[in-house]
């Protein structure tokens, strides 16, 4: 018999006014009885439009199903199915836009907690583990994956587990992407990806840190390797900046870099060696899930005030509506409908405050949103002693500018076909090099579609 | 890990490494940069290529000890290995069509215009070199250089060897004298190259430097390198490092590079301590 109940279980968390001053995950997880009980409020119906709202089609219902039942590991193996990084997605996924939306328990009262008992289970698997895994026998191909973030992750998985020998060349000196150095500590522990890492190389897949594909390696010396596909998974690049006056000045970080000195190079560590600022008051620019995270940062680094500054109003704002309440919960002031206009210096070429215009909206534009305007008026002056611009990024153009016959869009992102073939024979694509700055999971669903189109080619070669 | 296949030290600050990494050597040419890390949770730092041995499989990396990490590194002994090195990144330098270039280098600096100065003379081009120093103690690379230049010029701020002087005072000899080049590269502390591309800028002569900013990643993923370049931002990470010195903003670069003196002294007299504590 379903538990009824209209709401789900609360997520047990670290209290706001104590998490805001540690690097601890803020999300504690579910205990067995909590995940239990969750999972009993899952009505197993027959359309099943969870199953379709996961980019990466998770058999949600059955896993869930073996959770009510107390056989975490059996829900475990279900998940695997699909998922090869499921304590990252049950983690980072906004599952209120994806599975959790089309729940039918969602129409009156609260969606089932289809992502917290994700993270459950995989924690449970990754507390308790102790079997062996069973290292695929070789199908005697070699595929190469650039990058591993969660796109290059999924795509290595998958290969791996029908017999591919896979190789993840990898520009940085530690695998994950994203999920090391953008993502931080509190919202996804390292030690987390770490596990998820060696779970793929337990499956063979070797991993080849400090190679930058398009400078140490190009594309063609792979396939000249013995390499039969490539995937390109090399993420999103550039950061964007304003175009404003005080652009660069002493205190002006883009997203990328404060939080990889804080999350890769381990600023937030008293013994760190990294240099970092930190700043008293701080603004952060923009409005998405990587601006939360640097606001949250920062915080946590000892800033008295940081206000995220965006030029339109709550409702547009891009980013996870959790993350938003959590950042709130914390003490992030929110100055909306504010656009910056210059950074002003102090007598040190050092941030001295940021000024900005007033906002109202507008018509709609091309996005469907409604355009930020100025409103009429002096503006404000916002004193802060470091910026963090958190306004996306471009496409890195290194491996298009190596790679012969890869066709991009105007802006630079690589062109493919649905299944993540690009225009060059052999190489597939997916992720935010693809896309530009997208979520976690679209990532790994592109990782997906792509390892079984080049499963495919290989076998019909 | 990388092991250090042979170490030198080239004056009291200046050490010189060759390091075993294969496909770094395979690729690298004059004028891109690696990064490097001497230990685990050690900081990325950016070194700019000053030789390789394609066929050893080597690449040669010469640098001052200014902060903590610079100084765990030179503590590092032949044969002993550091934890990363990733590359060559970066753009080379152009060298084709140059018929007659002067190449600047300043101190350190020199180490890197050396590669160019190799490059460009194996190509035929005429080579001036001048390099300046502070004193008969800091020269490095004489030898190096001679073989890689027509006219060299060695200056030291002091007159203690070469000609007492400034590069910018042995460049506008030259430039007065009736020399005409294709193009100045100069190399050095960012002062140097301001000054440099000044004197050049009047005589109207292509100019490249090489910038060196805090960097991270060296892909173009930080944007902690960027710079003002003909007023726009530029990543000298993807872009550069060479530039056309007369577009330049130095100012801002020269201000940029200091924001983490603080933190670098303090680092470096850590390191110091935990370096001698070791030793004794």
């Amino acid at each position: 018999m379903a538990n009824m109940r209209l709401t789900r279980n609360e997520m047990p968390s670290q209290a706001p006014d104590v998490r805001n001053k540690n690097f601890l995950e803020v999300a504690l997880g579910y205990t067995e009885q909590q995940a239990i009980d969750e999972a009993k409020r899952c009505l197993n119906c027959k359309n099943r439009p969870c199953v379709s709202g996961c980019p990466v089609n998770i058999l949600i219902p059955d896993f869930i199903k073996e959770v009510a039942e107390g056989n975490f590991e059996k829900a475990y193996d279900i998940i695997s199915l699909s998922s090869s990084l499921p304590a990252v997605c049950g983690r980072v996924c906004p599952q209120e836009s994806q599975c959790e939306k089309y729940c039918v328990r969602g129409i009156k009262g609260e969606a089932v907690a289809i992502g917290r008992l994700e993270r459950f289970v995989a924690d449970y698997h990754n507390k308790n583990k102790n079997s062996k895994v069973n290292k695929p026998e070789s199908n005697g191909h070699k595929v190469a994956i650039v990058g591993s973030g969660p796109s290059g992750l999924t795509c290595a998985g998958d290969l791996a587990k029908k017999g591919y020998e896979v190789t993840v060349f990898e520009a940085l000196h530690l695998a994950g992407g994203v999920l090391v150095y953008g993502i931080p500590e509190f919202r996804l522990p390292k030690a987390i990806v770490q596990q998820e890492i060696d779970s793929l190389k337990a499956l063979g897949v070797k991993v080849e840190t400090n190679t930058v594909i398009g400078r140490t390696l190009s594309v063609d010396e792979l396939f000249d390797d013995g390499f039969e596909a490539v995937f390109i998974g090399s993420g999103a690049g550039l950061p964007k900046f304003m175009g404003i006056k005080g652009e660069n000045l002493k205190g002006v970080y883009s997203a990328n870099e404060f939080l990889t000195r804080v999350n890769l190079m381990k600023a937030y560590k008293e013994d760190s060696t990294t240099p970092i600022m930190k700043a008293k008051k701080v603004a952060v620019v923009g409005g998405g899930n990587v601006a939360m995270d640097a606001a949250r940062c920062a915080l946590r680094l000892g800033a008295k005030e940081v206000y995220i500054v965006y030029r339109r109003s709550l409702e547009e704002l891009p980013a996870r509506k959790e993350e938003v309440e959590h950042a709130m919960e914390e003490g992030i002031i929110f100055k909306l409908l504010t656009n910056p206009t210059e950074i002003i210096a102090d007598d040190n070429f050092s941030v001295k405050a940021i000024k900005c215009d007033e906002m109202e909206l507008g018509e709609p534009d091309a996005s469907g949103r409604r355009r930020p305007v100025k409103k009429e008026g002096e503006g404000i002056t916002l004193e802060v002693d470091a910026v963090i611009m958190s306004i996306g990024t471009a496409p890195n153009p290194l491996i298009k500018s190596t790679t012969e016959g890869l066709d991009t869009t105007a802006w630079g992102g690589i062109i493919t076909d649905e299944n993540g073939k690009t225009t060059r024979e052999a190489v597939y694509a997916g992720g935010d090099a693809v896309t530009g700055a997208a979520t976690v999971i679209l990532a790994m669903g592109a990782g997906k579609t792509a390892a079984k189109a080049i499963d495919e080619y290989i076998k019909n070669k | 890990m990388y092991r250090i296949f042979r170490k030198e030290r080239l004056n009291p600050t200046v050490t010189l490494m060759e390091i075993e990494a294969e496909r770094v050597a395979k690729k690298a040419e004059p004028g891109q940069f690696i990064i490097l890390r001497v230990n685990e949770d050690g900081e990325r730092i950016p070194l700019t290529v000053a030789d390789f041995d394609r066929e050893k499989g080597t690449v040669t990396i010469i640098f001052q000890v200014v902060g903590a990490t610079t100084k765990l590194l030179d503590s590092k002994k032949e044969g002993e290995y550091i934890e990363d090195f990733v590359g060559p990144l970066g753009v080379p330098t152009r060298t084709d069509g140059l018929k007659k270039v002067a190449i600047i280098g300043g101190g350190v600096g020199s180490a890197i215009a050396y590669p160019i100065a190799k490059k460009l003379h194996s190509l035929g081009c005429e080579v001036h070199s001048v390099v300046g120093f502070r004193n008969k103690d800091l020269v490095i690379l004489e030898d190096e250089f001679k073989n890689a230049s027509d006219v060299l010029k060695l200056m030291t701020d002091d007159g203690s060897y070469g000609e007492k002087g400034l590069v910018t005072d042995a460049l506008k000899a030259l430039i007065e004298s009736g020399e005409k080049y294709d193009e100045v590269i100069a190399i050095g502390p960012l002062v140097m190259m301001k000054f440099v591309c000044l004197l050049t800028k009047e005589y109207g002569i292509k100019t490249t430097v090489s910038m060196n900013p805090i960097m991270i990643d060296g892909t173009g993923m930080c944007g902690g390198c960027r710079l003002t370049v003909g007023g726009k931002t530029k990543f000298a990470c993807v872009d550069g490092p060479d530039f056309d010195g007369h577009q330049v903003d130095f100012d801002e670069a020269i201000k940029r590079s200091s924001a983490y003196k603080e933190f670098e002294r303090h680092a470096y007299e850590e390191t110091c301590n935990l370096l001698n504590k070791k030793a004794d």
